[in-house]
């Protein structure tokens, strides 16, 4: 058995996600390659929530329907979930709340009470129960317990040995001869990515799904000399980062839809004004507060066009931990080398999920260079140049004052509403992106993958990365993934298609906004495959609507 | 010697006997005082929002930053974050950061971050050309409220009261002398400090001889007592008719918000590593 879904669920509030990331490490313990899907309501205390962890030999990013191993902490975990078990699934369950025709039960709540543990330990008690069903031994649980736990480990420890010894062998996980990979989140990975970046500063408001961004980075601040900020309110984040940026400190910020509806006159300043700043935007099915804890690819359009008026903007859309995690650091690179906003369009299903991560595996990735100030003559924030970037000169640099300006302005920083100079300076900002362009020939913007050769192109961007390279594949399809939206490196895109007869477009929203945005480029979908219920694509589903 | 000149050479365009010569001529004065006694004029910042006081930044040749409309105070607070030795001067307008952006002057008082606020109090928006204000008079007749606003104004620094602030001074731009003395004392303030400015419009809203019968400079008295702050505050509600005291109501030295980071160069990509083994 080396390829294999685990559920486990419970209510709101029961532990299913720290169990679920304990399951994880258990099996990345093992050699296993790891995919974690998080479904949970919007709510604090009770709903159902479920994670599936599902583990295989190659590295993975997306779910199946079926589950081989269901540890049901309630009646509902079995009831809802009964239609992903086929014949050969196992069940473990609480004898003491849970009825069942099959499967193991453990007298979970009697365990629990004898040991005088805490409710939240049933938790503790069928991992346990799961270990000695799959033959996984005590000394593996305990280990990754010892990391995982950090409060009354030995009465955990205590419940979990108990669960083992009350269960049987059913099966035996083989353990996989390779290299072994630590879990991140998606958002985790996007952190450490603006860290390579050179992150200082990142500043945000509380907002599913980017929250995690700023759990992770408030958590580990001090270890990297970090300045974590939740400000006020989405609009003090945005100009607080033009702060920020314009004394020096490289910074991001993170949100989702509605609080980046608050943050796009700040992002029309970093076009204007030219300050640099990331924005980590988690998308999320709307509109307005739509399903804030679900998924969806529907910002796709806003990002392109947020903000008032014509400037230069870098957006890329990852599709799993090693290219959030490169991505966000390359965010940061363009961002300043540029001096423009930059975006990385990522969802509840990258940002929650949870991957095997192999930093190992990703490009190299050098800091930029920096056009800064040479101490020679005047000093112009705005200097008009061949590529349109200006010198960079900050606050308490010596003999200058850099004056930066959200109304049009000359190239010193001074308000004009001069003809002439309104011309030179739109054109000088948005020559920037040309250059940008030609730069990121040398980059993976657009990734192949599947039969190479295929007349059937299966188009996808972000998160649908997971489902359609894995679907397409076994279909023997042509996978393409424009990871770069802004500026399009078009030529690339094209090349990756030649020969193609056939386009189908996944995407999570209600329009296919890819298809559109192709549009523009003469370039024609053929087939849409939607899905816009707030739930990623599971492989076995992609497969069937293809 | 240095160079104290702080012209820019941008041209002015105030209305002749706009309140904002008094506020620009006081920094100036302030700030050339500053300099000359060794204050290095590079670590000195001032932002503006959007409205007639906002052109401040295009007139002085320090480092600046022409905001956007209510976002002075953020901007302000980053700057200061970013660089603890920076001096950072925000100026606004009363439409801009007690309207568009009240919450941010809220919160960077509740903070306590060492900046310093300067509103230009004109009680009329100017640029627009003549609407009413957070601190309009019940009544004011404005182009947007022709039959007069049916709405009490605020009294800001009531409001900085309940918001902790640890500096809060009333000044107006007739009696330049005074004026320079409350911003040099908001300067030195180590602190959030808001200094609210009568500063008066003479095109959509002249109120020179309203205020000059009224105003009376605060003299022995204790800005350290905050409920003596409070009654002095309450004196006049932007709104009746009472005397209305000038300068500085509360002063109070307590904890400021920063981030005491070490300068330590970390190595990058070691320290992922080490993380990441912590996650497997």
């Amino acid at each position: 058995m080396d390829n294999f879904s685990i559920l486990i669920a419970g209510k709101a509030g029961d532990g299913i996600d720290k169990s679920s990331l304990i399951i994880g490490h258990i099996f990345s313990q093992l050699g296993y390659r790891i995919y974690i899907y998080r479904d949970y309501p919007s709510v604090i205390r009770g709903g159902h929530t479920f994670s599936i962890i599902r583990c295989t030999h190659d590295k993975i990013a997306a779910h199946l329907d079926k589950i081989d191993i269901l540890l049901a902490l309630n009646q509902d975990s079995i009831d809802f979930h009964k239609t992903r078990l086929n014949s050969k699934s196992l069940i473990i369950y609480d004898l003491t709340s849970v009825k069942s025709d099959e499967g193991f039960g453990i007298p979970i709540g009697i365990i629990i009470k004898e040991a005088g543990a805490l409710e939240l330990m049933r938790n503790s008690c069928i991992i346990g129960a799961m270990c000695k069903a799959l033959g996984i031994g005590m000394d593996v649980l305990e280990k990754v317990f010892r990391k995982d736990i950090s409060r009354e480990i030995d009465l955990n420890l205590n419940v979990a040995f108990r669960g083992f010894n009350e269960a049987k062998e059913f099966a035996k996980v083989e353990k996989l001869k390779q290299k072994l990979l630590g879990l991140v989140t998606g958002s985790e990975a996007i952190g450490l990515g603006l860290i390579k970046g050179g992150l200082k500063t990142y500043l945000s408001y509380p907002m599913t799904p980017s929250s995690g961004v700023l759990h992770f980075l408030a958590k580990i601040a001090e270890d990297f000399s970090l300045k974590v900020i939740h400000p006020e309110n989405e609009i003090a984040v945005m100009l607080m980062a033009a702060g920020f940026s314009y004394a020096g400190d490289k910074v991001a910020v993170g949100t989702s839809g509605g609080g980046f509806c608050l943050m796009t006159e700040g992002l029309s300043l970093s076009g204007m004004a030219e300050l640099p700043i990331a924005i980590v935007l988690g998308q999320r099915p709307g509109p307005s507060t739509g399903l804030p804890t679900y998924t969806g690819q529907t910002e796709l359009n806003f990002a392109l066009s947020a903000g008032q008026g014509e400037f230069t903007r870098f957006i890329a859309a990852p599709g799993d931990a090693e290219e959030a995690y490169y991505w966000s650091a390359m965010s940061i690179n363009f961002a300043w080398k540029y001096q423009i906003p930059a975006i990385i369009l990522c969802d509840k299903t990258l940002n929650e999920g949870t991957y095997s991560f192999d930093i190992d595996s990703v490009e190299t990735i050098n800091p930029p260079e920096l056009f800064l100030w040479d101490q020679k003559g005047d000093y112009k924030r705005y200097q008009n140049t061949k590529n349109g970037v200006s010198p960079l000169g900050f606050p308490s640099d010596k003999n200058i004052a850099v004056k930066v300006n959200s109304y049009e302005h000359d190239e010193s920083g001074i308000t004009t509403e001069d003809k002439d100079l309104t011309v030179m300076m739109q054109d000088k900002r948005l020559r920037k992106e040309k250059y940008l362009l030609k730069e990121l020939e040398q980059y993976e913007t657009v990734k192949l993958y599947g039969k190479k050769d295929a007349s059937t192109a299966l188009l996808f961007w972000g998160s649908n990365k997971g489902p359609c390279v894995e679907a397409g594949t076994k279909l023997g399809l042509r996978v393409v993934q424009p990871i770069v939206f802004s500026p399009f490196p078009l030529k690339q895109f094209k090349e990756t298609l030649k020969g193609v007869k056939k386009i189908i477009c996944v995407e999570n929203n209600a329009t296919g906004q890819l298809t559109d945005f192709l549009k523009r480029y003469d370039i024609n979908v053929d087939q849409k495959v939607l899905k816009y219920d707030g739930r990623p694509f599971t492989i076995n589903e992609l497969e069937q609507k293809l | 010697m240095e160079n104290v000149n702080l012209a820019a050479y941008a041209k002015n365009t105030w209305c002749l006997g706009c309140g904002n010569f008094a506020i620009l001529n006081s920094i100036k004065a302030v700030l050339g005082a500053l300099i000359e006694g060794g204050f290095p004029k590079e670590k000195i910042v001032i932002v503006s929002g959007i409205g007639c006081h906002a052109k401040i930044a295009d007139y002085l040749n320090v480092n600046s930053f022409y905001s956007l409309h209510g976002r002075v105070v953020p901007v302000c607070e980053a700057i200061k974050l970013a660089n603890p030795e920076l001096k950072v001067i925000g100026f606004a307008g009363d439409g801009d950061t007690y309207g568009e952006g009240l919450e941010h002057l809220i919160f960077a008082a509740k903070r306590n971050i060492d900046i310093n606020i300067i509103i230009h109090n004109n009680r009329v928006y100017g640029l627009t050309t003549g609407q009413y204000t957070p601190t309009s008079p019940l009544g004011f007749k404005g182009r947007s409220t022709p039959s007069g606003t049916k709405e009490q104004p605020i009294n800001p620094l009531e409001l900085m009261m309940a918001s902790h602030a640890s500096f809060i001074a009333r000044g107006y731009s007739h009696g330049i002398e005074l004026l320079k003395k409350i911003l040099k004392e908001a300067l030195l303030h180590k602190g959030f400090s808001l200094v609210d400015v009568l500063q008066v419009c003479v095109t959509f809203f002249n109120m020179y001889d309203y205020y000059n019968s009224r105003v009376y400079e605060l003299k022995d008295y204790d800005a350290g007592n905050y409920d003596e702050a409070l009654k002095k505050i309450k004196e006049w509600d932007y709104d009746s008719d009472s005397k209305i005291p000038l300068g500085i109501f509360y002063k109070k030295e307590k904890p400021v918000f920063e981030y005491a980071l070490s300068n330590k160069k970390i190595d990058i990509d070691a320290k992922i590593k080490e993380l990441l083994n912590d996650y497997a």
